[in-house]
């Protein structure tokens, strides 16, 4: 069995964000760049899957489109213990095209199971990995809290509102992973550092696709209006308040 | 012509998340000059189904298959594409939610369509196309525009007043093909929470976090809920902790909530959690220290020890419910 991991690069979620151009792009000046959060978890489960597999899961992958500058990126997850990589030399235009482009490699690669964070933390699209999946006609499941191997056989929790629903799901399949999927992420260690300069990184050209949609500009939230501060000897006022001023009582 | 709302039923009823959709859908229906049409996947009565016009909707085209059982991604975006091509959709919107999310992307492969997500207010134009969204987890919002012919919107919960009539709508019954090939996953078990308010459904949270300063004063917490009918949450460092489980976790990579009113009780504010929140309408922070960030977000705020004041907190609640 081989694994696809999916990663986003994006900034440090502690980022203050700014844009520059008249707001028409983001501002990455002195931006730390992360494996996006949800990506690492799936890698981490994605690694585990194979460590417990007794030899079933052969190979990890990881693959990003993105320029040159997403390379730390992708030698982080190298270093946790990815077994090789894919760069698609292209900025991400949207997430049609994104889709598109790992696609492309996966149809080559016939992966058995791809994952996907839920979202990226920085456009919150939500759409890539399912995006895959009908580019690929594979099935997905989306809102994935647990993905385990038993006999072959590929078991996946999913979320649903209030509750979980247990699924069978034969490979080859796209799941889009959030919260759970792993407790904590993988840190590197010196060893897995030093092997990662020698992993394969295969770095190819993007395949011609359109892109769907455009980023126009960005604005930033209105700021607050002041916190009202109350006593906490008069709690009944903050009731009075929140029914007669906020109305949300 | 028309846009076109999948309008998801929980076992056969709609929500109100459903109802924003259709007017939402309504308002970019009339800049458009065409119809708002329902799409329904499930066994829904014909009652519920008309009703969906109070909320914007002229037809309702329901579809119904006793293979379906569960949310399965390939077949769900198959019937909505077959009903987007019958109806002639130029415009596709579904829920921001965890079905919306599953689908919409496949539905936009299918029919070549540009997709934005967590789309919060109507479009600014409709020729061009450009519309809002959010973006850094509610640090920002971004504009888009979308150059397909068909366009596929996510809206996110409770960013659209509903708007309420007396109309009804037309029901039809729509075929579709589905194939049992597309039938690749099996739900082998569901466990559900009973008993608890579903965070995201929510109309008010209380929230609590490390200055509840152990599990065992969580009492205080799910009391002042159940007065209020609110939902329970928690910060990130409490379900790492063990104190609460992993699906009350609210921020940016926990469960991201937009309920009329939020209470953060004990929690001080980083930004990772203000980010999951930030869509709240009201916010009422409790916290110890009168410097943390978490007032620099609220509406209201206590400087005290959370667990001082929830008591009073509860009795000032139930002395409100009891009077209205």
């Amino acid at each position: 069995m081989k694994i696809l991991v999916c990663l986003s690069n994006v900034p440090d979620t502690t980022t203050k964000v700014r844009f520059k151009d008249n707001n028409t792009s983001f501002d990455a000046n002195g931006v730390q760049w992360i494996i996006n959060p949800w990506d690492e978890l799936a890698l981490t489960r994605a690694l585990e899957l194979k460590e417990g597999s007794n030899g079933v899961i052969t190979n990890v992958s990881v693959i990003t489109v993105g320029e040159a500058f997403a390379e730390p990126t992708i030698r982080k997850a190298l270093a946790i213990g990815a077994d090789n990589a894919y760069r698609v030399n292209s900025i991400p235009k949207d997430a049609f095209f994104t889709a598109f482009q790992i696609a492309e490699i996966a149809k080559k690669e016939s992966f058995d199971i791809i994952f996907a964070g839920i979202e990226s933390s920085d456009y919150n699209g939500s759409m890539v990995g399912s995006m895959i999946s009908e580019f690929l006609n594979i099935s997905s499941v989306s809102s994935v809290s647990a993905v385990n191997i038993e006999n072959n056989e590929i078991k996946v929790t999913r979320e649903i509102p209030g509750g979980k629903e247990f699924l069978n799901v034969t490979a080859p399949l796209v799941a889009v992973v959030q919260k759970g999927i792993a407790i904590n992420p993988r840190i590197p260690s010196m060893r897995g550092i030093m092997t990662a300069r020698t992993k394969p990184l295969t770095v190819s050209e993007a395949v011609a696709c359109d892109s769907l949609t455009e980023f126009v500009n960005y604005e930033l939230p209105q700021p607050k209006g002041k916190c009202k501060m109350i006593s906490a000897d008069n709690v009944k006022e903050l009731v009075q308040l929140l029914h007669n001023e906020a109305k949300v009582l | 012509m028309s846009v076109l709302v999948y309008t998801e039923n929980w076992d056969g009823k709609f929500k109100k998340s459903t109802f924003e959709l259709l007017s939402y859908a309504n308002e970019i229906a009339k800049k458009l000059n065409t119809e708002t049409i329902g799409i329904s996947i499930g066994n829904v009565s014909t009652d519920e189904l008309s009703n969906l016009g109070n909320y914007g909707a002229n037809k309702v085209l329901s579809f119904s298959d006793s293979r379906i059982s569960s949310l399965e991604n390939t077949v769900f975006s198959s019937i909505i594409s077959q009903a987007a091509i019958k109806v002639g959709a130029q415009v596709i919107i579904l829920s921001n939610n965890l079905t919306g999310k599953a689908i919409a992307p496949r539905l936009s492969v299918k029919l070549k369509a540009g997709l934005v997500s967590a789309v919060v207010a109507l479009p600014s134009s409709v020729e061009p196309f450009e519309v809002k969204k959010k973006a850094f987890t509610g640090s920002a919002f971004a504009n888009v525009k979308v150059n397909s012919a068909i366009k596929i919107l996510t809206l996110s919960q409770n960013s659209y007043q509903i708007n309420q009539s007396e109309d009804v709508a037309i029901v039809e019954n729509f075929e579709a093909t589905i194939n049992n090939a597309d039938f690749k996953t099996k739900v082998t078990d569901t466990q559900k929470t009973t008993g608890k308010i579903i965070l995201n459904d929510a109309e008010i949270i209380v929230s609590g976090g490390r200055g509840m300063k152990g599990p065992e004063n969580w009492g205080a917490i799910e009391e002042l809920a159940s007065v209020l009918g609110a939902g329970t949450a928690c910060s990130r460092p409490v379900s790492d902790e063990g104190w609460r489980s992993h699906d009350e976790h609210v921020g940016q990579t926990g469960k991201i909530v937009a309920p009329n009113l939020y209470f953060a009780i004990g929690i001080s504010g980083a930004v990772q959690h203000v980010a999951g929140v930030s869509g709240s309408k009201c916010i009422v922070a409790v916290n110890t220290d009168k410097d943390a960030t978490v007032f620099e977000v609220a509406d209201y705020g206590i400087v005290g020890d959370a667990r001082q004041v929830l008591p009073s907190l509860i009795e000032a609640f139930k002395e409100f419910k009891a009077e209205h």
